[in-house]
């Protein structure tokens, strides 16, 4: 089979928001594929347009409800929406859940809708490596909008502030409680906050208690605001979808857009070649075998892990070249 | 002979405790057939249950004597010498016309009471001729889209001579209303008629998810129905408070049993907060559980349940009637625990069943068919299913006595125990805010999904045998029970019946009666009065319910995941 | 370093709201290490196919208990056909189906339907030697 030729019209499919051609560039990615550097390579390069928003919080938070409206209102304005849903991978069994549709019943039929759900899986690079591809993916398709919704827990929601232009951080009146001991993580991602099922007891206390907090964010040019919303009627999305363009602008104006991105590049770029390292020296460069030598030693207490990884370290420097593709 | 004075005073607690020590030392290198002894809901029993397992134990406190307070040995003095319970066998396939010939049907063979099972799209309120309704018209209860078609479903039975149950649940303030139209219309009285229409939409957001409204209007709607039937409808049941479905989803007879009783105590404090009297209403809550196979485990339910409830509704609602605190209940023997490996099997599994329920004290029983894992029940095992209970009644001497199972250690120990767990679970939904802030956090769906699942697993690896399933199977096993087949022609009868009717109808009067629907559900009045003219003028149900809906709004299950 | 993880659809088309079966199964599929969508309930034929071109999955699971099978499986067979995935992705499910209404719809094209007092094992295992025996 022409491996190649097919990536062309894969690729084609992609650029021209084929759905079903952008699955399948996905799963590539996602399963790290044959040809999953070209077909990345050749689609960043397709450029991006979409504004990409983040949107996390606790579960139970109504995300998938928030997103939903949100996306509603984006094909109300005529303007196609990517939306990557990203769950967590079993740890134990490496497999996952995923049923954040179950609550976007308004647009899973709207053939301006793409939904994909992600699990973590968490093989390389962490997940902000992975989303960040199938986020490169869905932009390829000339979406305007792309939305990632992931659960506001462990490493995840930092990871998809990394992906994001906008971090929406959504809570509701039973987040209350913890907002002080909540992680700073969570506080301090936040571009624009929401205060989502606002019509229950505590919305006010919550708005209060999130303000003050936002108070302690210093030396900062972007001050979040902080919204509120009943989702499942429709309320305030209209007032979201504006807070996450006057972030968007900002970005531009102030020229943090550009910082971000090259932040961004920068670190991607460390990652591939951390990656490419890393594989070239345990599977390839067969370092591993010589890790597992070492192995015995340290267990028997005859040797430090800094001597042996200074070992390999010392030996791998004879790598003649690396493979980018890492297939 | 053994002088029972002196047996009692001989044998202290402690002597017991020294004794059983002794015995559980003696026992316990002795080679067991399983690794674990667990019930159906995978709780572990004891070898043995003595005395010394009901520390603290008091007879007027924790029994009492039947018909009294805490009403756990019976709701009634005298039980089942009194009275007989109910023999109700649920029915309804295809149309009203089908559905009407099974009904006489079981009258005819000595059932005492109906029971309608209505289709999907009843359920969901859509009329049979919508798109939703394709390919369910008919196929798991009858299909009622008007007034029309219930007038054809009770023909030639009268009204005030039956009790019927409706198994209705997002839209059963219509189908109420329907039932009420149509006795007015023959000059029955409303205060005639007796029955229960099913009517609990919390089990539906938990459970079975035949939901249309967000919980907020359809607890509306509910305490509606309870308000009007306290009025104007005294001997109806408004309300069926249902474990059963609860139970069906996978959930363990303890969570059947918390979450049910939860529910109830939701709908006495929407009630309250409406400024309803608890001993104007409360006499007419009625109660609805599952009968699974674990024998023990679900007559110490049962006892436990009635003692829950009247507790509750003594010490936390302040009942002052004594018929307040009752909880009666119809049962149902499970209808996940029937195999579609060998169906005669069933028949077994529905007779243990059914004896739970009429040793726990049930107030009314459907026993299944054994054909209900296949399609729906044929005439021939729905009879079947029905003689299973007159011999129980009849033949097995288990009514002659209240009770009888009262002061075994085990079921003692067992009803105590559910009492507790089920307090527990009463904390953690009071934790999470209440019942509806608990359905929107998918608690109980959480909860019994993992029940559901650790069921599943049990019987994957063969921990849990069933018959004819996983264990005695017979390899290439042909099922050879006739099947009740639901053809296309009965689904184009009713669609057709349904657009004369829509022709016909006083189309102005129709509109009218809408248009006051829409204003009285934006309003706070209540809505039953409405309901009825509406139906009057042969509104259908899916034209209320579309209006409602775009008062109410809908509803969509959490994402549980 | 290819990791190709089994992703399949589980949902519950029309207005059937028994979910026990698909919740359990989906739970399960998830134990085998496999990526499960879980739609919920009330699907259409084209919100399960729709869902499974977006979602790029190996398998749709439906399960249906209300005795409509013989109206979804078909349509949703239909719809896969016309996305062009009626080849590539396998249509299993469950629910109370007759025998010879199995019969008919593996005819027409689905793969395995399970009944009642399945084991979940035998799930896993079907739609594993599926996904091995595929070219």
């Amino acid at each position: 089979m022409d491996e190649h030729a097919n990536h062309d019209v894969l690729i084609e499919g992609v650029l021209n928001g084929e759905w079903r051609a952008t699955a399948r560039a996905i799963s590539i990615v996602e399963d790290l594929r044959p040809g999953r550097v070209e077909i990345l390579a050749r689609l960043y390069l397709a450029g991006r347009s979409s504004s990409v928003c983040g949107i996390t919080g606790p579960s139970g938070a109504g995300k998938s409800t928030l997103v939903d409206a949100l996306a509603s209102r984006y094909r109300d304005a005529d303007e196609r929406v990517g939306i990557v849903c990203v769950d967590p991978t079993s740890p134990f069994s490496g497999g996952a859940l995923l049923g954040d549709r179950i609550r976007m019943n308004e647009i899973v039929v709207d053939p301006g809708v793409f939904i994909r759900s992600m699990a973590t899986r968490g093989s390389r690079g962490g997940l902000g490596r992975a989303a960040r591809e199938v986020i490169s993916i869905v932009e390829a398709t000339g979406t305007e909008r792309v939305i990632v919704e992931t659960v506001g827990v462990g490493q995840i929601e930092l990871d998809i502030a990394e992906a994001a232009d906008t971090v929406v951080v959504v809570l509701v009146p039973e987040s209350g409680d913890g907002i002080q001991a909540m992680k700073a993580g969570l506080m301090e991602i936040g571009d624009v906050f929401v205060v989502n099922k606002a019509d229950r007891d505590g919305a006010d206390g919550l708005l209060i208690e999130i303000e003050s907090v936002l108070a302690l964010r210093t030396g900062q040019e972007w001050s979040p605001p902080v919204l509120t919303t009943i989702a499942s009627q429709g309320q305030g999305i209209e007032e979201l979808a504006e807070a996450i363009d006057t972030h968007r602008q900002w970005l531009v104006s102030s020229g943090e857009g550009e910082r971000r991105r090259r932040h961004r590049i920068v670190s991607y770029v460390k990652e591939i070649v951390l990656d490419a390292l890393a594989t070239g020296l345990w599977e390839e460069g067969g370092y591993s075998d010589k890790l597992d030598e070492s192995l015995q030693e340290i267990m028997a207490g005859r040797k430090d892990p800094f001597s042996a990884a200074e070992e390999i370290v010392s030996a791998s420097r004879m790598l003649e070249s690396l493979n980018m593709d890492t297939d | 002979m053994v002088n029972k004075e002196q047996g009692q005073g001989m044998s202290g607690k402690s002597d017991i405790r020294k004794d059983e020590e002794r015995w559980h030392e003696e026992v316990k290198d002795l080679a067991e057939i399983r690794e674990r002894f667990i019930t159906t809901s995978s709780e572990e029993i004891d070898p043995l249950y003595t005395p010394t397992s009901l520390d603290g134990f008091d007879y007027l406190r924790d029994l009492g004597f039947p018909g009294e307070y805490p009403y756990t040995r019976g709701v009634y003095k005298n039980m089942y010498r009194g009275r007989m319970w109910t023999m109700r066998m649920f029915a309804g396939f295809g149309t009203a016309e089908d559905t009407n010939e099974r009904f006489k049907y079981l009258l005819e063979h000595g059932q005492t009471g109906l029971s309608t099972a209505f289709d999907l799209p009843t359920l969901y309120g859509y009329d049979s001729d919508a798109p939703d309704s394709i390919g369910e018209v008919g196929r798991c209860g009858v299909a009622v889209s008007s007034l029309e078609d219930m007038e054809i479903l009770f023909d030639g039975i009268t009204l005030d001579q039956v009790s019927t149950s409706m198994t209705i649940n997002g839209p059963a303030a219509i189908v109420l209303a329907f039932y009420a139209a149509m006795a007015e219309k023959q000059g029955i009285a409303l205060d005639k008629l007796s029955g229960t229409t099913q009517n609990d939409i919390l089990k539906e957001y938990i459970a079975q998810k035949e939901f249309i409204f967000p919980p907020a209007p359809s607890m509306r709607l509910i305490t509606d129905t309870v308000e009007f039937c306290a009025h104007d409808m005294p001997r109806w049941h408004p309300i069926s408070i249902s474990g059963y479905h609860i139970r069906e989803a996978g959930s363990t007879a303890v969570q059947e049993l918390a979450f049910t009783l939860a529910d109830g105590f939701a709908y006495v404090e929407d009630a309250l907060e409406r400024g309803l009297d608890i001993d104007e209403f409360a006499p007419r809550l009625s109660f609805f559980f599952n009968a699974h196979n674990d024998f023990f485990e679900e007559i110490a339910k049962y006892r436990a349940a009635r003692r829950i409830y009247a507790r509750r509704m003594k010490e936390k609602y302040r009942a002052k009637n004594p018929r307040s605190l009752l909880m009666r209940f119809h049962t149902q023997t499970a209808g996940c625990s029937l195999t579609a490996q060998q169906p005669e099997n069933n028949i077994v599994r529905v007779t243990i069943q059914a004896l739970a329920g009429v040793l726990g004290g049930t107030q009314s029983l459907h026993t299944n068919s054994m054909d209900e894992t296949l399609a729906l029940p044929s005439d021939k095992a729905a009879k079947v299913a029905l003689r299973t209970q007159q011999i129980i009644a009849h033949e097995s001497g288990v009514v002659n006595t209240i009770d009888p199972l009262a002061g075994s250690y085990f079921i003692e120990s067992l009803t105590d125990k559910m009492e507790s767990e089920a307090e527990e679970y009463f904390e953690r939904i009071e934790k999470l805010g209440g019942v509806i802030p608990a359905i929107e956090k998918g608690f109980f769906q959480q909860e019994i999904a993992r029940a559901a699942y650790r069921y599943q697993k049990e019987f994957d690896s063969d921990e849990r045998v069933i018959v004819g399933v996983n264990r005695f199977v017979e390899e290439d096993e042909k099922i050879e029970i006739p099947i009740l087949e639901i053809t296309e022609e009965m689904h184009e009868r009713q669609v057709t019946r349904l657009r004369a009717l829509r022709e016909r109808r006083d189309e102005d009067g129709v509109k009218e009666a809408l248009a006051e629907v829409r204003r009285v559900c934006s309003g706070t009045e209540n809505v039953m009065p409405f309901l009825i003219e509406a139906a009057k003028a042969y509104c259908t149900l899916g034209e209320i319910v579309d209006v409602m809906r775009e008062v109410f709004g809908t509803y969509r299950e959490p994402s549980m995941f | 370093m290819v990791e190709n993880k089994i992703r399949i659809l589980v949902a519950k088309p029309g207005l059937d709201g028994h979910d026990r079966g698909a919740k359990v199964v989906a739970a399960a599929l998830r134990d085998a290490g496999m990526e499960v969508i879980y739609t919920g309930l009330r699907q259409t034929p084209e919100m399960v196919v729709n869902a499974a071109v977006q979602e790029d999955v190996d398998v749709i699971a439906l399960s249906i208990l209300s005795g409509a099978h013989m109206t979804h499986f078909p349509a949703v067979l239909e719809l896969m056909r016309e996305h062009g995935i009626a080849d590539e992705v396998l249509l299993t499910g469950g629910g109370i189906i007759p025998d010879e209404d199995i019969e008919a719809l593996m005819e027409q094209g689905t793969g395995r339907l399970f009944g009642p007092g399945t084991n979940t094992g035998d799930i896993i295992a079907y739609i594993r030697d599926w996904n091995e025996s595929r070219p």
